[in-house]
C-alpha cells in the first residue's frame, strides 16, 4: 500500500487550511493512521505552531532538497501519536527554493511508509500553490460561507480543472448557523450551488479551534468540540467511510444541494 | 516597441550561427513592451522547449525574475505540455503569462490556465489570417463551468454547457449562449456587432455588454427562465423572457 497525499489548499489565506491539515492529520492518527504532514507555506511557516512541535524543529524542508540533511533527520514526531510526523517549512527562505518536481520527489519517497500525506499551502495561486499541489491524488478546497472566500475557492477549483488535477473536495469551515438563520451569512446550499464540487465536511465555527491552536493542540483532541467532531468525520470520509452531515440546524435546502451535486457526477 | 536585445543572444545571426548548437535556432527571443517574447520555428515541442529552456539556463541573469510570452504557431498543445513548459519556466524564476497561438486548442487551453493569449504586438499578418480562418458562423463549444478568473475570448460565437461564474469573462465577436447560469460577465459583439444577443438559462449576470452597450447588473430570480438579451429599438441594452416560436 502507498499513501495518499492530500493537499489542502484555498486561494484566499486565513480561511483554515492549517487548522484543516492539523486537525486531520490529527484525526487520521487518532484512527491509527501513519500520517506525515508537509507545510508548504515557505517563509510564513505556522502548521508546526499550530501542532505544538515548534521547539522541536531542527531541519525543515529547505534543507532536505539542498541536501543539508536526510529526509529522515527533518521529520518531527509527534508528542502524542508516534505514527504521525512533521515536516516543517523553512522560515527564512523564500517560495523559489522549493519546486513542484522537489515536492514530487519528496512525496515518492515518503509514500512507501505511509498511509496518508497531507500538504498545507500557502495563500495564492502562485508558485507555492503550485507546488503544494504537483503531487496531490486529492485536492481538498477549504473556503468560509463569505463572497470573496468563495471567488477565490471557484478560482482555484478552476485552476485545478484545466491543470487535470482530479475532482477536488469542498471543506466549508466557520459556518455560524445563527447568522446563516439571520440571512447575515452565506448559507451552505449557496456555496455548494457555486462551486458545484462535492463536499467533504462543514465545520462550523467554534472558539475551541482558536484555543486548540494556541495551545498546540488540535480541537479534534477535544472530544466535546462540534468542530472537532466536524474534522473527525472528514477524516473518515477521507478514509472511504460513509458518515452522515452533522446537523447545524440548515434550512432543508441543503441536502437537496447535495443530493443535486451527487446526481450530477 | 519591439527591440532586439542584443544580436549576439539571438541565433541564426551571421557567424555566430556556424557555433551554435543546431537546436538554439529553433526559438527566437526578443523583448516586447511586456517582457520577453519567444518565437518558435516549425519542430516537435520537445525540441522547442529544450531549446528554450537551455537559451535561458545558459543566461540565468538576464531572465531572472522576467515575463515571458510563447508564440508558438500552430501547434496543438494539450494541458499538460503547457504545465509542465509552466512549471519549468517558474524554477528558473522566468513567468509565463501569455501563449499566441493559432490553434484554437491551445488558445482554449491558455485562456483555461489564465495565461492571456493575446500580446500587445502580435505577429500581425499571421493573426489576421488566423483570424480569417473563423468565419462569423465559426462557434467555439465549451462543456464545462466558467469560473472565476478564467476569460475565454473568441472572434465566433461561443456556446457554453455549463456556468459562467462571478469573476469570469466571457468575449465573443458574436453571439453568446449559454446552458446554464450567467453570473458573470458577458460581452457579445465585442467588435460592434449591435445585432449580437446574448441567452441562458438563467441570466443573473453581474454585467452584461453588447456592442458598446452595457446593462446593470441583473437581480438573480426566485423561479429562473430562460432569457435572451439584446439592444431594443431604443438603442437600449436589454433581457427578455424566453418564448418559444
Ligand atoms: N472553525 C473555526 N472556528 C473558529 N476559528 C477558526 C476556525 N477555523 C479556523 N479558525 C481560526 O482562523 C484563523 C485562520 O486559520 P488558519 O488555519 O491559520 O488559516 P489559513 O491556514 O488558511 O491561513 C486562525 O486563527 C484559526 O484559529
Ligand atoms: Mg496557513
Amino acid at each position: 500500500m502507498t499513501a495518499q497525499v492530500i493537499t489542502v489548499t484555498s486561494g484566499k489565506g486565513g480561511v483554515g487550511k492549517t487548522t484543516a491539515v492539523a486537525n486531520l492529520a490529527t484525526a487520521l492518527a487518532m484512527d491509527g493512521k501513519r500520517v506525515v504532514c508537509i507545510d508548504g507555506d515557505i517563509g510564513l511557516r505556522n502548521l508546526d505552531v499550530v501542532m505544538g512541535l515548534e521547539n522541536r524543529i531542527v531541519y525543515d524542508i529547505v534543507d532536505v532538497i539542498e541536501g543539508r540533511c536526510k529526509l529522515k533527520q527533518a521529520m518531527i514526531r509527534d508528542k502524542h501519536y508516534p505514527e504521525m510526523y512533521l515536516i516543517p517549512a523553512a522560515q527564512t527562505r523564500d517560495k523559489n527554493a522549493v519546486s513542484p518536481s522537489d515536492m514530487v520527489r519528496i512525496c515518492k519517497d515518503l509514500r512507501p511508509d505511509s498511509d496518508f500525506i497531507i500538504i498545507d499551502s500557502p495563500a495564492g495561486i502562485e508558485r507555492g500553490f503550485r507546488n503544494a499541489i504537483a503531487a496531490a491524488d486529492r485536492v481538498l478546497v477549504v473556503t468560509n460561507p463569505e463572497v470573496s472566500a468563495v471567488r477565490d475557492a471557484d478560482r482555484v477549483v478552476g485552476i485545478l480543472e484545466a491543470e487535470e488535477k482530479g475532482n477536488p473536495l469542498l471543506i466549508l469551515n466557520r459556518l455560524n448557523p445563527a447568522m446563516v438563520k439571520n440571512n447575515e451569512m452565506l448559507s451552505a446550499e449557496d456555496v455548494l450551488d457555486l462551486l458545484g464540487i462535492q463536499l467533504v465536511g462543514i465545520v462550523p465555527e467554534d472558539e475551541n479551534v482558536i484555543i486548540g491552536s494556541n495551545r498546540g493542540a488540535p480541537v479534534v483532541n477535544d472530544a466535546k468540540s462540534r468542530a472537532g467532531q466536524a474534522f473527525r468525520n472528514i477524516a473518515k470520509r477521507l478514509q472511504g467511510q460513509e458518515v452522515p452531515f452533522m446537523d447545524f440546524a440548515q434550512q432543508g435546502g441543503l441536502w437537496g444541494a447535495i443530493q443535486r451535486l451527487t446526481g450530477r457526477k | 516597441m519591439v527591440g532586439h536585445i542584443s544580436s549576439g543572444i539571438i541565433p541564426g545571426n551571421g557567424v555566430t550561427d556556424q557555433l551554435m548548437e543546431p537546436t538554439t535556432s529553433i526559438v527566437q527571443i526578443k523583448g516586447i513592451r511586456d517582457g520577453l517574447l519567444a518565437t518558435f520555428s516549425e519542430a516537435p515541442w520537445e525540441d522547442q522547449q529544450s531549446a528554450l529552456l537551455s537559451q535561458i539556463d545558459d543566461r540565468p541573469t538576464f531572465f531572472q525574475g522576467a515575463r515571458l510570452a510563447i508564440d508558438i504557431g500552430t501547434q496543438a498543445l494539450k494541458v499538460n505540455d503547457l504545465v509542465d513548459l509552466r512549471d519549468r519556466l517558474s524554477e528558473r524564476n522566468v513567468s509565463l503569462w501569455a501563449v499566441v497561438s493559432e490553434s484554437p486548442l491551445t488558445e482554449q487551453t491558455s485562456q483555461l490556465l489564465g495565461l492571456a493569449t493575446r500580446i500587445s504586438k502580435p505577429r500581425p499578418e499571421e493573426q489576421r489570417h488566423f483570424i480569417d480562418t473563423i468565419s462569423n458562423d465559426t462557434a467555439l463549444f465549451i462543456a464545462k463551468t466558467i469560473r472565476s478568473g478564467a476569460r475565454i475570448e473568441y472572434p465566433g460565437h461561443i456556446l457554453i454547457v455549463g456556468d459562467v461564474n462571478p469573476g469570469a469573462e466571457v468575449v465573443a465577436e458574436g453571439n453568446v449562449i449559454v446552458w446554464g447560469r450567467v453570473r458573470g460577465m458577458i460581452h457579445a459583439g465585442s467588435k460592434g456587432d449591435r445585432s449580437a444577443f446574448i441567452c441562458a438559462l438563467d441570466l443573473s449576470a453581474n454585467q452584461l455588454r453588447i456592442a458598446d452597450e452595457v446593462s446593470a447588473a441583473l437581480k438573480p430570480h426566485k423561479d429562473p427562465r430562460p432569457e435572451i438579451a439584446s439592444i431594443n429599438s431604443e438603442g437600449r441594452l436589454q433581457a427578455e423572457v424566453w418564448h418559444a416560436g
